[in-house]
């Protein structure tokens, strides 16, 4: 460090709040408590940032994941020792598996106590190791800074994940050197994640994209986790190639969803289209996603005939479940770019008549029109609501978040993402609850947004609390529930894997939606029939405040195409016509 | 492509930042994954810049041993990960304390055994030796083998340690 920079000292509470002004945190979502006093006491007194009490720590993390996967930065939350922490761990193992960056500051009983079963004492750092990115117990206060500004770093950078960082009651009340950074230099850093792809490895990808006669992009998450710029890149390269592309549930709106080149989503409720030009492409270019199981189907069959490359920014996802025959190591953005760029070098044009061929084969499986549905007498088909949804939000600036099931992949089917950040849901961890408080956090980056969260009945219980966070701040959320009374996944597995055994998947006892948005001061609004829907929507658009909307769909609809687990790309279920024909294999069973 | 089939064994060395929780990292990555562990040492080998050393050996299908290889790489107090096993030529050695209680012809052969094997003798009484042992894995089993023949015994074992041979350093980067 130079010489013109100045320590001045000053309780760690205060250090905590300075050291997250200059890491440009502006919102925290947190819950106070006896281990975290310190720094609530010292929030009191900042004027600069923002903190969003929610009702449940698991809340927090995911509005934080919300606020995170809207707006690109970090998402910030403040929760005290043991419960706070202990309630912390299912966001915390969300925004991993999903690459959430998020900074979890957790209180933690004063040093000389922890080991004696203080109360509120929970290992928190042993307990977060495995469902965090890193994590800090920060037992010395001239290590403070240091640590908050890793913790960041670490959060962002490579790929992005959760930090927890423990800290101890006394670090947070004594005295600790502050340091101003008034060099623009960014710090020194032991964590260097890889994000410029080699030279080499770009000039061999192109001679293999060459090559390619029936070839596929297969876009992920990562497309989203590095910035627009990379959704940007994706769209150049589309273009120029011509080249048939699928997403996958983190990567939707990476590629406008109306690109005619844009098949669909793949994987277990992806596209017909999609999974059949994985299945036969000669050529896989996977943009930053990492074979998840929901995708690839089973393995041993997975796209047979094809050479494939992988771009991803974590090198330990290449060769993780599928050999590749190139790995390419770097951020996705600048990889494409470096291919594009390659490209021109080595003056690429796309195998005109083979592409002809293989767009022809696409169109055939396309026109099978696999996402068809019909809406036949009063009872509102699940498909529908979603739809008339999208098509009566198009002209809205919207972020939808889900929560996990039927509703969850219909959401992902039935409405279109045209630009990337606008699309939150828990894809790796699949967490119900997670919707309703990630559209908090959603709705706090992008006050004036349309902001949806379309929820099942169960999942919406999970953190129903948040309705009262919601109503303290008026965030004007619309919470489209999708009400079958089922858990309408678990209930159509049960219906394909478990002989129709309908074993306690049946949401009994459910409450008046429309009389509980009423108790928290909000809107509430029904639609029974076919005919209320658009009404319904058209209301609850119209509403400037928070609304909850039942949305009465029918019971037993199940979400199709689907994949049987442990089958493969080509072996879908198109249809309840088609699902008497492929029964679900015995090693199918085994896998969730 | 890599082959999947077949199990190898790597002794994996592995330079650190000493500070808490590294190793509990390191053993939950393997733990979390079902991956093996057949022996792990651990010690600081810089204290000015608080650097330790772990060598881990472990077996797996290749396409297990090249995770494993970059989820350590990947942690963030990791300055570096070699893999011994496929670089250039290396050493490794382990040492162990073995204790054997026997009296007579069995005490007397015991001691020639030691001998053969460069063992030194750390403690001796009437019916009892502890022998001191070092060198690779296999002739370490070996002696343990002959000992266990001729008495009751208790080992206690570092696990191994390597590095590469020449002149080549590994530093923090
Ligand atoms: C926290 C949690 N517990 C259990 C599950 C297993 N699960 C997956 S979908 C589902 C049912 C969801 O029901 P609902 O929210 O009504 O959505 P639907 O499928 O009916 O649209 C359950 C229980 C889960 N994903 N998350
Ligand atoms: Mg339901």
């Amino acid at each position: 460090m130079s010489k013109t920079q100045t320590v001045a000292m000053m309780p760690g509470a205060e250090v905590i709040l300075k050291v997250m002004e200059a890491e440009g945190v502006d919102v925290i979502f947190g819950y106070p408590g006896g281990a975290v006093l310190p720094i609530y006491d010292a929030l009191f007194k900042n004027n600069s940032i923002r903190h969003i009490l929610v009702r449940h720590e698991q809340a927090a993390v995911h509005a934080a994941e919300g606020y995170a996967r809207s707006t690109g930065k970090v998402g910030v939350v403040l929760v005290t020792s043991g419960p706070g922490a202990t309630n912390a761990v299912t966001g915390l193992t969300d925004a991993l598996m999903d690459s959430v960056p998020i900074v979890c500051l957790t209180g933690q009983v004063p040093s000389h106590l922890i080991g004696t079963d203080a109360f509120q004492e929970a290992d928190t750092s042993g307990i977060t190791r495995p469902c965090t990115k890193y994590n800090y117990l920060v037992k010395k206060s001239d290590r403070l800074q240091a640590n908050i500004e890793e913790a960041f770093h670490v959060a962002r950078s490579g790929r992005p994940g959760p930090v927890v960082l423990d800290l101890p009651k006394d670090v947070q009340m004594l005295d600790a050197p502050f340091i101003e950074h008034k060099s623009a230099e960014p710090l020194a850093q032991r964590y260097k994640p890889v994000t410029s792809p080699q030279k080499a490895v770009i000039k061999e990808a192109v001679k293999m994209m060459k090559q390619a006669k029936k070839p596929v992009i297969y876009g992920g998450g990562g497309l989203i986790n590095s910035g627009p710029r990379a959704s940007d890149a994706l769209h150049k390269l589309v273009n120029q190639t011509g080249w048939p592309t699928t997403l996958t549930l983190m990567g939707l709106g990476a590629l406008p969803a109306d690109d005619s080149h844009f098949l669909g989503m793949l994987g277990m409720h992806g596209t017909y289209q999609a999974n059949l030009a994985m299945h036969n492409c000669d050529f896989m270019l996977n943009l930053g996603a990492r074979f998840d199981d929901r995708v690839t189907g089973r393995l041993s069959e997975f796209a047979p005939f094809s050479k494939k490359i992988h771009a991803d920014i974590d090198p330990s996802s290449i060769n993780k479940v599928v050999n590749v025959d190139l790995g390419v190591i770097g951020d996705v953005g600048e990889t494409i770019d470096a291919l594009l760029a390659e490209m021109e070098v080595q003056s690429f044009s796309p195998n005109a008549k083979a592409m002809t061929r293989w767009w022809e084969q696409i169109e055939g499986w396309r026109s099978r029109d696999c996402l068809a549905f019909e809406q036949a007498g009063p009872i509102i088909k699940p498909q529908k609501s979603i739809q008339r949804l999208y098509e009566m939000t198009k002209d809205r600036d919207v972020y939808v978040t889900t929560e996990v099931g039927q509703h969850q992949m219909w959401a992902a089917q039935y409405f279109g993402f045209h630009k990337p950040n606008r699309w939150m849901t828990s894809g790796g961890l699949g967490t119900m609850g997670y919707g309703l408080p990630a559209a908090v956090g959603v709705q706090i980056a992008h006050p004036e947004a349309t902001v949806i969260d379309i929820s099942g009945e169960a999942s919406f219980l999970m953190n129903m609390q948040e309705l009262s966070t919601i109503a303290q701040y008026n965030l004007p959320v619309k919470i489209f529930i999708l009400n079958n009374e089922w858990m309408g996944m678990v209930r159509q597995w049960q219906e394909l894997v478990h002989g129709k055994r309908y074993s306690e998947s049946y949401s009994s006892s459910l409450p008046d939606f429309v009389k509980l948005a009423d108790t928290f001061g909000m809107k509430g609004l029904r639609a029974s029939a076919a005919d209320d829907l658009d009404d319904v929507i058209a209301e609850m658009l119209a509403t400037d405040g928070p609304v909850i909307a039942d949305i009465r769909v029918e019971k037993e609809e199940n979400c199709f195409p689907m994949i049987p687990s442990g089958a493969a790309h080509h072996e879908m279920i198109l249809g309840p016509e088609d699902e008497t024909n492929k029964s679900i294999s015995e090693e199918g069973k085994v896998l969730v | 492509m890599l082959d999947t089939t077949q199990i190898e064994r790597h002794t994996l060395s592995v330079l650190v930042d000493n500070e808490p929780g590294v190793l509990a990292r390191v053993v939950g990555l393997f733990s979390g994954r079902g991956y093996n562990i057949e022996s792990l040492t651990v010690s600081e080998v810089d204290a000015t810049r608080q650097l330790s050393r772990i060598s881990v050996v472990t077996s797996g299908t290749p396409m297990v041993i090249e995770q494993i290889k970059q989820l350590l790489d990947k942690l963030v107090p990791t300055h570096s990960v070699q893999d011994l096993t496929v670089g250039p030529a290396h050493v490794e050695r382990e040492l162990a304390l073995i204790k054997i209680v026997c009296i007579g012809d069995k005490r007397v052969e015991s001691l020639r055994v030691a001998d053969s094997f460069r063992a030194r003798t750390l403690d001796s009484s009437l019916n009892s030796f502890v022998f001191e042992v070092t060198g690779n894995s296999s002739k370490i089993t070996a002696f343990i083998e002959l000992m266990n023949s001729l008495g009751d015994i208790e080992v206690a074992r570092t696990g191994v340690c390597g590095m590469t041979r020449g002149n080549n350093i590994d530093l923090v980067g």
